[in-house]
């Protein structure tokens, strides 16, 4: 899904990245934990959806090599997050939507989700 | 242990006890790799073993230093903190143990899967603490893995 769709659908203010709106996003991939993310996307271009803005969400999405990220519940980043985010290039979209509804939303126009990389020792015995 | 070959590129990066900065040596740790064309993968892994490292000792420690060494076959990363230490590393290394405090969790971290992740990503991953001293950590992304060691880990790992 573009970019731009995901905007679109979203309602969503562009905070920086509005060259790159007519990327395609491969998956999306919604949480609030950094940790998770680090740990369980395996795929590039990926669309995070997340309601956490602290600086390090850019810096997770450029290690990840993540598609865009969308911020909900109304939150935004600082202006120098979105300064960092449009210096490596990575589109930032803001939406008032709660997670739940971007969600439900972008996977009903067709939007799927990440593969999930299994935790390490996910699979070993419970000690 | 195969002997290590000659480095091709070596750099100390400085890591403060400071959340503002952290995740500022792993984009630039990715960038030296990719400038280097170290293949994608092995960015990508070395990237995220970087980054769990610099943030660890962002939001845990006196603060610290990583450092980056290129070899022909091998991408290795060096930890290296000023303490408090790990009493017990074995539980650290169980995914889901932390010991975050609340304002860490609320930023999106410490949700104890940064070092299993770690090792995860890393073929070889090497962990030393001393209580009241610091913690080291010596992780090594093998390059051309699938001819070097036939998959994600190396033999005797």
């Amino acid at each position: 899904m573009k970019i731009r769709e995901v905007a679109r659908l979203m309602g969503a203010e562009v905070l920086c990245g509005e060259e790159s709106l007519d990327l395609e996003v491969t998956r999306a991939f919604a949480a609030d934990l950094m940790s998770d993310v680090l740990a369980m996307v395996q795929e590039e271009g990926v669309l995070l959806i997340t309601g956490t803005v602290v600086p390090q969400v850019v810096r997770v999405a450029e290690v990840m090599s993540m598609g865009a990220i969308l911020f909900v519940r109304g939150k935004r980043p600082s202006a120098a997050t979105v300064n960092y985010a449009a210096e490596v290039g990575i589109p930032l979209l803001a939406t008032d939507k709660i997670m739940f509804e971007a969600c439900g939303i972008l996977y009903s126009r067709g939007l799927l989700p990440a593969k999930r990389k299994a935790l390490p020792r996910e699979n070993g015995p419970r000690d | 242990m195969a002997p290590a070959t000659k480095a091709l590129y070596k750099q100390v990066f400085p890591v403060k006890s400071d959340l503002e900065s952290a995740g500022k040596v792993s984009t630039e740790v990715r960038r030296i790799l990719r400038s280097l064309g170290v293949e994608p993968e092995v960015v990508r892994r070395a990237g995220i073993v970087c980054f769990e490292g610099e943030m660890n000792i962002a939001l845990y420690t006196k603060g610290g230093r990583i450092i980056l060494i290129v070899r022909d076959d091998r991408v290795e990363l060096l930890f290296s903190d000023r303490g408090p230490g790990i009493a017990d590393i074995d539980l650290v290394k169980q995914p889901g143990y932390s010991t975050a405090p609340d304002w860490a969790r609320e930023l999106g971290f410490g949700a104890g899967m940064g070092i299993p992740n770690m090792e995860a990503n890393s073929d070889r991953f090497a962990m030393y603490s001393r209580v009241g001293v610091g913690t080291v950590i010596r992780a090594t992304i093998f390059r051309r893995c699938h001819e070097t060691c036939g998959g994600n880990r190396a033999p005797g790992t």
